[in-house]
């Protein structure tokens, strides 16, 4: 099977659900870039990671829009051609600049079909880059997931490898709901084997990634890579690890966690964003309430501090959360009892 | 306006710095010591040196990504910028910003800013405290080709009409956002006319020329200090290097910067305008480049050996009280 690039998945995925629905549109800044330029040439970027190219000349400029820089009315218009029949796939270049736009997810996106009754479709996909690594500071690194899981009617996809990423790209643009999709920047030259062929993977449906009796990890987006390198460094020292990639926040595995959590009783939960109101406490509280009675140690969950991300690599670094603290965080759990 | 020699020195030392300390990290960055996303300010020196020349300290300014060139026209400090950009826990903002958050409150700049958009809105505000404190000082906020378009900027603009604050509004035209052309994403055929249609009077520049860009201030300040309210100053300048470093610029056309360079390039245009006129010698631009290349390198070699953080520095000022 082709190796391919999580980037390239994505990329895949783009070309051939806009060659198989003319309902797709593509819209957002510089996904083609080029225009209005000197050197004539229209694609002169393909979206500033590369995940965008090769769209605008296959599809042309009526399908893959290059907007001003105005992400209110990008997501507003997405909102609106989803309304009226389209099925738009909108970039925001960094998560982090959806706060320019909030109240078109918050408000518009997410609230369509509750306030209008089952008539009202809004199939847009928003992707947008996220997560720290790249010395991109406070403005360009934070992991908003959380933010968009607890908005209910937004669906949340988190993809951590190539694999998924195309497959949970294809789906989303299928779904018939507003689908956020967050693409971690430290996973866009990350490859694996990726079909040719067109799929789509369910929504909710976890994978997981390793199995093992001792301690259930759950990871999301770059850290099933962290969690995955963690459980072979246990492994070397005799705890064996489930680790659960739950591929999609909203909506969550629930199932497939709390199964792992009921046959090793130990649970430990690594998420890239801040502690408070997190994915790992959203976890660790849906496991305290309904498998408290298998649990034999404290749920861990190791974050990112209360802290903004920091800009200096050292700072940065000591922000995301390691391998190394993974294991700690494991060890900790076969301590008690 | 006739500037003293004083002034013509300090604004050439203050341009020749923004350009020296960006050629360098253009030539540092590939090494690979920089964190982050670098967006040099090349090109564009006198926009911000024609503005900050005739601020105070008790005047705002807010900056964009694209800051060094803001920050030190405003007086930041060199060394501490530099520290601040290679994130030493020395820098001017303990290392925690870098360089597209650069920022000294106790001069008056209020921050690079990541968020396009996100600074025009902000020196609505700081003019609103200028105003309270009826001294006469101003905010400034600077605006791209791009940012020019982002909904927030507008607002800020009918707010700043309608409360009549002293605001100036910078419109830095390099002819590009990212890898688009300025004239594609911006629908008015006469921007210029779209930014008076909020109320405010525009002073238009040419930003390749220092005098001509420090004239339109003067008259936009001139109003703004005195109780007329918001104005704005636009001016059409380049940027030499790419977006961000490492851009390779496929959106221009081949031999575009090097032709600006050559033929209309700030520095050059202002030394040649003062030495004809024989109000500078050649000798004492010369010697306040070899002061300034000096102090750059002084500052890069600094800043490699800048001091990396204690972990106890990454819990701290996220809050003044918690
Ligand atoms: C809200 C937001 N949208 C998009 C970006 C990405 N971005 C950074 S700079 C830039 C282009 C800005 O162009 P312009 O305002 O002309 O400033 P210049 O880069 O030319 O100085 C874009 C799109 C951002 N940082 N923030
Ligand atoms: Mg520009």
């Amino acid at each position: 099977m082709p190796v391919k690039t999580m980037r390239e998945a994505i990329n895949e995925a783009l070309h051939q659900e806009m060659a198989r629905d003319p309902r797709v549109i593509v819209l957002g800044e510089d996904v083609s870039g080029g225009a209005g330029g000197t050197s004539g040439q229209r694609e002169a970027a393909g979206g500033v990671f590369g995940l965008t190219k090769g769209l605008l000349p296959r599809f042309g400029e009526a399908r893959v829009i290059d907007t001003p820089i105005s992400e209110a009315a990008i997501i507003g218009a997405a909102n609106g051609a989803a309304l009226a029949g389209l099925r738009p796939v909108a970039e925001i270049m960094f998560a982090d600049f959806v706060g320019v736009c909030f109240d078109q997810i918050l408000n518009q996106a997410a609230k369509f079909r509750y306030m209008f009754g089952p008539n009202a479709k809004a199939p847009l996909v928003i992707r947008m880059t996220m997560g720290a690594g790249m010395g991109a500071a406070a403005q360009h690194s934070q992991t908003l997931y959380p933010l968009f899981t607890a908005i209910p009617g937004l669906k949340v996809v988190i993809p951590s490898n190539a694999y998924d990423a195309k497959g949970l790209m294809i789906a989303a643009i299928r779904d018939d709901d507003p689908v956020i999709f967050l693409e971690h920047k430290m996973l866009y030259g990350e490859s694996c084997e990726v079909p040719d062929e067109p799929y789509a993977l369910p929504f909710g449906e976890a994978s997981l990634v390793r199995a093992g009796d001792d301690v259930t990890i759950v990871a999301f987006a770059r850290m099933v890579n962290f969690a995955r390198a963690a459980a072979d460094e246990l492994a070397a020292e005799g705890i064996h690890c489930d680790v659960i990639d739950p591929r999609t926040t909203s909506p969550l595995d629930e199932d497939m966690i709390l199964e792992s959590v009921r046959a090793t009783g130990r649970l430990v939960v690594v998420d890239e964003s801040p502690p408070r109101c997190s994915l790992a406490a959203d976890v660790a509280a849906m496991v305290a309430e309904r498998a408290f009675g298998y649990l034999k140690a404290p749920v861990r969950q190791v974050t990112a501090p209360h802290t903004p991300v920091p800009f200096a690599t050292d700072l940065e670094s000591l922000y995301i959360p390691s391998p190394e603290k993974i294991v700690q965080a494991a060890r900790a759990t076969m301590a008690s009892r | 306006m006739q500037l003293s020699r004083e002034q013509l020195l300090r604004a050439f030392r203050s341009m020749v710095k923004i350009r020296e300390f960006e050629e360098r990290l253009h030539i540092e960055n590939p090494k690979g010591e920089i964190p982050g996303f670098l967006h040099l300010y090349a090109g564009q020196e006198a926009v911000a040196v024609g503005l900050c020349e005739q601020l105070t300290e008790r005047d705002y300014i807010i900056s964009t990504h694209r800051g060094h060139g803001h920050c030190i026209a405003k007086g930041c400090d060199i060394p501490a910028m530099m520290l601040e950009i290679y994130g030493r826990a020395e820098g001017l903002c303990n290392g925690k910003g870098g360089s597209m958050h650069i920022a000294d409150v106790t001069k008056g700049m209020m921050g690079a800013n990541g968020i396009v958009g996100g600074g025009q809105p902000i020196a609505v505000g700081a003019a609103i405290a200028c105003k309270m404190r009826g001294d006469g000082s101003v905010a400034a906020s600077f605006t791209g080709d791009g940012a020019a378009n982002q909904g927030t900027v507008f607002e800020a603009m009918n707010l700043a009409v309608v409360l009549q604050v002293p605001k100036v509004f910078v419109f830095e035209m390099n002819g590009y956002s990212e890898h688009t052309g300025g004239s594609y994403s911006t629908g008015a055929k006469d921007p210029v006319q779209r930014i008076r249609g909020f109320g405010i009077p525009v002073f238009e520049a040419d930003g390749f020329d220092f005098f001509s860009v420090h004239d339109a201030v003067r008259q936009a300040l001139e109003v703004s200090r005195n109780g007329g309210g918001p104005t704005a100053v636009y001016a059409q300048t380049t940027r030499y290097y790419g977006h961000f470093e490492g851009d390779p610029m496929l959106y221009r056309a081949p031999g575009e910067v090097e032709r600006l360079r050559a033929e209309n390039d700030c520095l050059q245009n202002f030394r040649a305008r003062v030495t004809q006129a024989g109000l500078l010698a050649v000798d004492d631009l010369d010697e306040i480049e070899t002061q300034i290349r000096a102090l750059v390198e002084h500052s890069v070699s600094a800043a490699k050996a800048g001091r990396g953080h204690a972990p106890a520095e990454l819990l701290t000022n996220v809050y003044a009280s918690y």
